[in-house]
């Protein structure tokens, strides 16, 4: 079936398809002399966020990403690419020297969502991920994030506070998982499929509501099929983004990010007598 | 003239929903969730709803939670008339939204506004867990973000009363947003040296903890309190066992290093009143006997 006939619904399978390219192979594609980073500093290093130092098109750039893992040992240590708070700490880490380093920064999200467990809680998942928040909101540098697979909730839009924020065409981003909409909003789970319909959750709908800045193309059927094909879409969507930044001052580029999340929303509002 | 009178409804409004109370129904007499002891409405009114016998702090309304802290007549409502429009036009949203409009006497699941607290200006927002269960819809992360902004520009101390249950799935991705929105927000205020103090009540949990909530200068919950992201049930869900005694509670965040204090409700004012003070609001910013 051609991409553009695609059901939500069909888009999500696609999105969490387990040959999909992820971080591990978009880094090894597109970039040069990755060196790996790893920790917290605090505690750990949670592998299910990937991220370190590499060249892409020769420049130095801090990229990380979401990694779920492509053996059954990865997904277990990884939580299948749910991220621990040390995920998000360690990448915080990364940020702040991107930071210091004048390094650009580019983002892979795909994730189902922060890792819902005890010793997350413990270690203060919620207060990792507004941390994120707020760090990524305030950065100096370029930012460019993309949704590659599953965008799920707070533990995606952690890596996804960019200047430009793309997807590629059949990635899913949302305020949860379509199961777990179901599950909270009609308090069955299995009504995920038409969850997928009303929850606007793929790259078109996306766009249109302003949340995103642009589409990457995928050959036909899915990521999977033809990796090398979207390895060249992404490369230039990468390149044509981070040209445009370089233009601006580190003050525009934190003042532009600012202004870019601050709008989410607007339209959403009304006004009326209380 | 006609702000006079927008100012007076607006207080009247806060007098209904003082009057009417918070959270609890309208029985003579409960059984207490904390205890399990029968009290009467009439005690607990008169104790800020917290039990008398057990000391279980009940959940209280937006407008109740601000009046126990602000000075009298000082409190001056912002964005009352800023409502969460149907952004998706999600099935059944909007009647749900006016049904809940009208029990609760609060445009949407915040109120904020300026106030003065043992004298000192404060910007200050309290959620409603009634409405929406305090969940972050696009007009609460705009009411909050405003509040934000504005004590930054007015440099005013920010105190924010936290009560949600996360996301509200209605508003799907622009609810999430509001976590990046609300962040930034406070990165920028944060920067500038604005001062922060974040309460947390039950329950706070969600997209509300991983944004906004959790990134004061200074953390404080009620004793209690179910503070965390993802909610107990999720949790066991994956983890395919019980969660002990205590989990998620305000004691338990404490001792894992997520909050300076716990405060309970009759303390909290001479709390604020004395933090505003050491961060050199007021006449007693230099010295305090």
């Amino acid at each position: 079936m051609a991409n553009r006939d695609l059901t939500p619904a069909q888009r999500v399978a696609l999105a969490r398809n387990p040959d999909r390219p992820g971080t591990a192979e978009f880094i090894q594609n597109l970039f040069t002399d990755f060196f790996e980073q790893r920790g917290d500093r605090l505690c750990a290093d949670d592998g299910s966020i990937c991220g370190g130092i590499a060249r892409f098109h020769g420049r130095p750039v801090t990229v990380l990403g979401h990694r779920k893992g492509r053996t059954l040992e990865e997904h277990v240590a990884f939580h299948f690419g749910m991220p621990a708070p040390e995920g998000y700490r360690k990448a915080q880490r990364l940020l702040t020297q991107a930071e210091k380093f004048r390094r650009p920064v580019i983002t892979f999200i795909d994730t189902p969502g922060a890792y819902p467990g005890l010793e997350a809680e413990a270690r203060g998942q919620g207060e990792a991920i507004a941390r994120s928040l707020a760090l990524m909101s305030s950065l100096t540098v370029p930012v460019v994030c993309v949704v590659t697979g599953e965008g799920g909730s707070g533990g995606a839009l952690a890596l996804g506070v960019g200047n430009r924020v793309l997807m590629l065409e059949n990635a899913v981003y949302s305020v949860l998982s379509p199961e777990g909409f179901a599950s909270i909003l009609w308090k069955d789970a299995s009504r995920a499929e038409e969850a997928c319909g009303v929850m606007k959750l793929t790259a078109a709908d996306l766009l249109e509501l302003g949340i995103i800045d642009g589409v990457v193309p995928e050959p036909e059927g899915g990521a999977h099929l033809a990796p090398q094909v979207l390895y060249r879409e992404l490369d230039a969507a990468l390149t044509r983004e981070l040209d445009a930044l370089a233009k601006l001052s580190p003050p525009a580029l934190a003042a532009g990010r600012y202004k870019k999340f601050r709008k989410m929303g607007e339209h959403a509002l009304r006004k009326e007598r209380p | 003239m006609s702000s006079i009178l927008a100012q007076r409804r607006q207080k009247l409004l806060a007098m209904k929903a003082l009057r009417s109370g918070p959270h609890v129904p309208v029985y003579a007499q409960e059984d207490c969730p904390g205890c399990g002891q029968p009290v009467e409405r009439r005690a607990l009114s008169g104790h800020r709803f917290v039990c008398p016998l057990c000391g279980y702090h009940h959940p209280v309304g937006a407008y109740y939670r601000l009046s126990l802290v602000l000075d009298k007549g000082t409190f001056r409502e912002l964005d009352a008339n800023l409502v969460s429009g149907d952004p998706l036009n999600f099935p059944g949203y909007q009647a749900k939204l006016e049904g809940a409009r009208r029990r609760i006497g609060t445009g949407e699941g915040v109120v904020t506004a300026l106030g003065r607290i043992g004298g000192v200006k404060a910007a200050v927002g309290a959620l409603d867990s009634r409405f929406f269960m305090g969940s972050m819809s696009a007009a609460l992360g705009e009411k909050v973000t405003r509040l934000i902004e504005l004590a930054g520009k007015s440099r005013l101390p920010l105190i924010l009363f936290s009560a949600s249950g996360g996301a509200r799935m209605q508003e799907g991705i622009l609810s999430l947003m509001q976590m990046a929105k609300t962040a930034a927000a406070l990165e920028q205020f944060s920067r500038r040296g604005g001062l922060y103090i974040s309460v947390l009540t039950h329950p706070t949990t969600g997209g509300v903890t991983a944004s906004f909530a959790s990134l004061g200068d200074i953390m404080l919950a009620e004793p209690g309190a179910l503070i965390g992201f993802a909610g107990p049930r999720v949790i066991e869900q994956t983890i395919g066992e019980k969660l002990p005694e205590g989990f998620q509670s305000a004691e338990y965040l404490l001792e894992h290093g997520f909050l300076d204090a716990i405060v309970p409700r009759q303390e909290l004012r001479p709390a604020l009143i004395r933090l505003l003070a050491l961060h050199g609001y007021g006449k007693g910013g230099e010295s305090h006997g």
